[in-house]
């Protein structure tokens, strides 16, 4: 039974993770059908800012949380304006041509954010410092869960939290809901759509970027490439749940994340991969508009 | 009496595709006036050109006297002409109270936002007994009654009308004419109505336009325009 809690454990944190990354994807499909294949990197650059900033701040003799603190807020800043800014170079221009042109810009954004990592930092993988605390609070309550996947399952459910309030309650929220809905018709009631599409890349790279930190820091080592396996792991996730859906994104990270760690645990560590995309398969099979997604409906 | 709205040898583009072709419209303060024509003559492009949607190639489209030219379309709504266009398009998963509260995006008195809704939920009860369902289950009647309340909720000086009488109800398409005489009469509302339905629209109509293939070939009162033999025949099926 311990072994399987642990794996059950190892899901979650798993899933928490995809969830925060599938989120930007599933978002930014929503409002303007594209697969922002560049999602992937945003995350990963988050993990490199924060590994700049919190060892610029060790050298300067700082540590504890304020670091942790410090590096996350930068890292966030820092991915924020790189999603924000990859839209308006790459997506933003293409926006009235024929849907291929922008799926293949977001590649070469992707292929061009890793090189450029790759280039300015380099292609080994970099040790991660441990910015998450102990906290032994938990063991005191004979809680059999390690200090960094408790913290980065409670930051993974308030920043969702705080996403649905958002999107329900705030009137940016309720023009993103619009303009994923029918945008000229948001047009027509007066939303600054190109306004509400950075919003929305904003909060994308935001999520992603707390992922970015917390994966970081709880695997301990980073390089280029970590944000194109978990952007494609992420992908996945959004859809297996249905893309365009934030509970579809938030279920399918959950799914997949419990797929792997079960299959590893109880099948071989060899096929983490192979189950994760059969379990894909299986979905685009079976229910092609993925578990909670909907086909739209027109009345006319 | 001062001109709401001037269109001025407005000539609008798909592509390479020529909509519009000179055309001059113009909509004086609290008129309800008409643009009739068959399909596909130009009338919501028409249109979708005032809103900034479409915007003209050359030519110029002037809201009390200001130019239009190069607004996005949420500043056009911020200065107070609201469309509800052809289709209904309301938007399917947003609740009826959602809905309207779109519509009043870019208002910041609170208050009036309030109230409007109350009035709005007053006049027709059916949404008010709605309210807290998604728009996409509403009929097409309920949509086109939540339609154009959502374009009043912005409290437009100039509200276009695309076609809101399309594939309604007999009974539906009486209460929707009903409701924009009554827009007009009571908020001193100017209307710009596209219709098909030219019978009916030259009723409500102080003035109307007769498009062809993206020319206005005819301007005149509603009732010349109901009594000429050419308009008659084209348009009212007599």
């Amino acid at each position: 039974m311990d072994y399987f809690f642990e794996l059950f454990l190892g899901g979650l944190t798993r899933g928490s993770i995809y969830a925060l990354i599938a989120l930007g994807y599933t978002m930014v499909y929503g409002i303007i059908e594209l697969i922002n294949f560049a999602h992937g990197e945003i995350y990963m650059i988050g993990a490199f800012t924060a590994l700049i900033v919190s060892s610029v701040l060790a050298f300067a003799g700082m540590s504890g949380p304020s670091v942790l603190f410090l590096a996350a807020s930068v890292a966030i800043i820092y991915s924020a304006a790189y999603g924000f800014t990859v839209e308006k170079i790459a997506y933003k221009p293409l926006r009235q041509a024929p849907r291929l042109s922008p799926l293949i810009s977001a590649i070469g954004m992707s292929i061009f954010l890793q090189n450029y990592v790759m280039l300015a930092q380099t292609s080994d993988f970099l040790p991660f410092p441990s910015l998450l605390p102990e906290l032994p609070f938990l063991e005191s309550y004979g809680l059999k869960i390690g200090s960094s996947e408790f913290i980065i399952l409670v930051t993974t459910a308030v920043s969702m939290v705080l996403l649905m309030l958002l999107i329900k309650f705030t009137k940016m929220g309720k023009a993103m809901r619009a303009t994923a809905q029918d945008r000229n018709m948001a047009m027509l009631v007066g939303v600054d759509v190109n306004r509400t599409i950075s919003y929305t890349f904003i909060i994308g790279s935001i999520l992603a970027a707390i992922g970015g930190v917390l994966i970081a820091s709880h695997i301990g080592r980073i390089n280029f490439y970590i944000g194109f396996i978990a952007g494609i792991k992420a992908f996945t996730a959004a859809v297996l749940g249905g893309i365009g859906s934030i509970p579809g994104a938030v279920l399918g990270a959950f799914i997949l994340g419990w797929t792997e760690s079960f299959a590893t645990g109880y099948v071989s560590s060899d096929y983490e991969d192979v189950f994760a995309f059969v379990l894909l398969v299986l979905i685009l099979i079976i229910r092609p508009s993925g578990l909670l997604g909907r086909s739209t409906v027109q009345k006319v | 009496m001062t001109n709401v709205l001037e269109l001025t040898n407005v000539q609008t583009f798909y592509g390479n595709i020529q909509a519009l072709k000179d055309v001059n419209i113009e909509v004086g303060e609290g008129e309800i006036i008409t643009l009739i024509g068959a399909n596909g003559a130009g009338k919501s492009t028409t249109l979708m050109s005032i809103s900034g949607i479409v915007p003209p190639r050359s030519g110029e489209i002037r809201f009390m006297g200001k130019s239009l030219a190069g607004m996005s379309p949420d500043r056009i709504v911020a200065l107070g002409i609201s469309q509800v266009p052809e289709g209904r398009r309301i938007f399917p998963w947003l609740t009826v109270t959602e809905n309207l509260d779109m519509g009043a995006f870019l208002r910041k008195d609170k208050e009036g936002v309030k109230k409007d809704m109350t009035h709005i939920f007053e006049l027709f009860p059916i949404l008010s007994e709605r309210r807290n369902q998604q728009g996409g289950t509403l009929s097409g009647g309920e949509q086109q009654m939540l339609a154009i309340s959502r374009a009043l909720m912005a409290r437009p000086r100039l509200l276009l009308l695309d076609e809101p009488s399309l594939g309604l109800a007999p009974i539906y398409v009486r209460l929707i004419f009903d409701i924009i005489r009554r827009i007009n009469r009571e908020n001193g509302t100017t209307i710009f109505l596209v219709e098909q339905n030219a019978n009916m629209a030259l009723k409500v109509a102080h003035r109307g336009y007769v498009m062809e293939i993206g020319r206005i070939v005819m301007a005149d009162t509603a009732e010349s325009l109901r009594n000429d033999e050419g308009v008659k025949r084209a348009y009212l099926g007599v």
